[in-house]
């Protein structure tokens, strides 16, 4: 998807270029691990700070954290740009593009991934704020080469047309059926709206999480 | 989105220190990460609350409910004794945003979201919310979503909260904590209507925190309920809502609660609906009287006034799911 090179978060303000592209600043960031982050909002750190500054600049604003959380079982360190949601941080630098970006707003709930057994939308998470967190995203949904029971359920069941929403779906409907919300058809449809089909293929991802919530596997 | 710092307060202390010194608090953060990546919003400092001891439910000891600010949506909304005492608010709770949101959203940072009218979110649009004395762009603009009651020359978005409804038709009380110490406020004094001062939203000061939202006692047996209509079956904003409780004792009613959503700028309280309802026996001919007063005072734009009837017949028919049963 060529819309998800794009870092948004790191786009300068209209009609002011930055000299600094995604990669240097990762870069620059990642060998920074250590480095203390400000911690008050005193002094130099709520001064405003543009986008185009340097990166030596950022991090003496404390405009960085340091973060370390479970990320499908394994422990993941590093620094993030506060601005960082935890979408853009698994697809743009921990390649896990699984998890995917429709609106980038908290609407359509390609994003859903399990923070701490939560389903939550990744999208409106900041990095930054996850540490001491277990995330468990698609990839970490079942032991490498097997798939999860709603995953074969969605095959089945021919629950998907584009797939793009599909790791959201599951994502979420793994949640639904924890959560208890699967005693008809009706429940299942309202306790899964906040993900979006643009495909339509809602009746059959109702009966893929019908068929798991029932122990049809 | 511009560049911001951020810390963890460890304590209320710590919290309103920072607060103060113009840190702006998140909690859920789904309205304020989505309007700060539209630049809507533009803190410098954030200053993380989430973690504070502010998660509470618990009944008060003469049978009111205390819900603590940073409690989540779909706790609250699951939790027992909410929904055996005051079935509205799990109702409005249930009827909000979607799963993953209410797993995410607080009950205070519900209470202080900011309008979802498309101008505000909007950056190259005028807005007096957004920026004082550039104008409101809903006024002449399309606003078929927007307020009848309670707007000004100045802004006419509604308050977008379904919690809020029932918790301003319950009277509910707004505890805060702030740098000269505690305060409580009736939530229909806490949310602001726009008037000449549309930005100003909230009787909050500088550094101040909600602490907890509490519904006070009300004699029982209550029967109470939210009735949300909306464009699509779920996961949508309302176009009229309606919180009802009410105490029938005797065949009479002798307590009546109502407050209506998605028409004020604010949650709106229906005081002459109240008053309507209470010293008169529940049948279908006074829900339908008491509902003739619900948009009383209402001043429709160009693309809304079909939530006048809509808002009247909501009233109707939420009275009558409420109290038609005695």
């Amino acid at each position: 998807m060529s819309t998800d090179v794009q870092e948004p978060e790191l786009q300068p303000e209209e009609g002011r270029p930055s000299p600094l592209s995604r990669r240097t600043f990762i870069a620059a960031t990642g060998t920074a691990t250590g480095v203390a982050v400000a911690a008050g909002v005193t002094g130099s750190g709520t001064r405003p700070v543009s986008a185009t500054e340097d990166v030596a600049s950022e991090l003496a604003d404390g405009t960085t954290s340091q973060v370390s959380f479970l990320l499908n079982g394994r422990r993941q360190s590093l620094v993030v740009d506060n601005r960082a949601s935890l979408l853009d941080l698994l697809r743009e630098r921990l390649d896990l593009t699984g998890t995917k970006k429709g609106c980038d707003a908290g609407a359509c709930g390609a994003c859903t991934v399990h923070v701490d057994g939560r389903r939550v939308n990744a999208c409106l998470t900041f990095a930054a704020r996850l540490d001491g967190a277990q995330v468990t995203t698609i990839e970490g949904l079942a032991p490498d080469g097997d798939l999860h029971p709603l995953q074969r359920a969605f095959i089945e069941q021919d629950a998907l047309q584009c797939g793009f929403c599909t790791p959201g779906q599951i994502m979420s409907g793994v949640a639904c059926i924890r959560e208890g919300h699967t005693e008809s058809p009706e429940e299942i449809r309202e306790w899964m709206s906040g993900n979006i089909c643009r495909c339509g293929c809602y009746v059959k991802i109702v009966r893929a999480v019908d068929h798991v919530a029932t122990g049809g596997r | 989105m511009f560049p911001f710092t951020y810390t963890r307060a460890t304590s209320v202390h710590e919290a309103i220190e920072a607060g103060e010194r113009g840190g702006r608090y998140i909690a859920g953060g789904t309205t304020l990460v989505d309007l700060m990546r539209e630049t809507v919003e533009r803190p410098r400092a954030l200053v993380d609350i989430v973690g504070l001891p502010l998660s509470d439910v618990s009944a008060t000891p003469r049978g009111g409910l205390r819900i603590g600010a940073l409690a989540r949506m779909a706790d609250v909304a699951a939790d027992p004794v909410v929904r055996q005492t005051y079935p509205a608010v799990a109702q409005a709770l249930e009827l909000s945003a979607s799963a993953q949101l209410r797993n995410m959203a607080t009950i205070g940072g519900n209470v202080m979201q900011r309008p979802r009218c498309a101008y505000f979110r909007d950056v190259s649009a005028p807005c007096n919310r957004r920026e004082p004395g550039s104008g409101c762009s809903a006024l002449e603009g399309y606003n078929r979503t927007h307020a009848i009651l309670g707007t000004s020359e100045h802004c006419v978005a509604t308050h977008p909260s379904d919690l809020a409804v029932v918790l301003t038709a319950l009277e509910a009380t707004v505890h805060m904590v702030g740098p000269e110490g505690r305060r409580a406020t009736p939530i229909g004094q806490f949310l602001l209507q726009p008037g000449d001062t549309p930005d100003r939203e909230q009787d909050l000061r500088p550094g101040e925190l909600i602490v907890a939202l509490e519904i006070p006692p009300l004699p029982r047996p209550l029967r109470s309920g939210y009735l949300k209509v909306r464009d699509r079956e779920s996961y949508e904003f309302a176009l009229t809502s309606v919180a009802v409780a009410l105490h029938i004792r005797g065949g009479v009613i002798h307590t009546a609660k109502v407050a209506a959503g998605g028409v004020g700028t604010i949650p709106w309280k229906l005081p002459a609906v109240e008053q309507h309802l209470v010293g008169r026996r529940p049948s279908p001919d006074l829900w339908a009287q008491a509902a003739e007063r619900a948009a009383d005072g209402a001043r429709p734009l160009v693309h809304n006034g079909f939530k006048t009837e809509l808002l009247r017949r909501t009233v109707e028919r939420q009275l009558r799911i409420v109290g038609g049963r005695s």
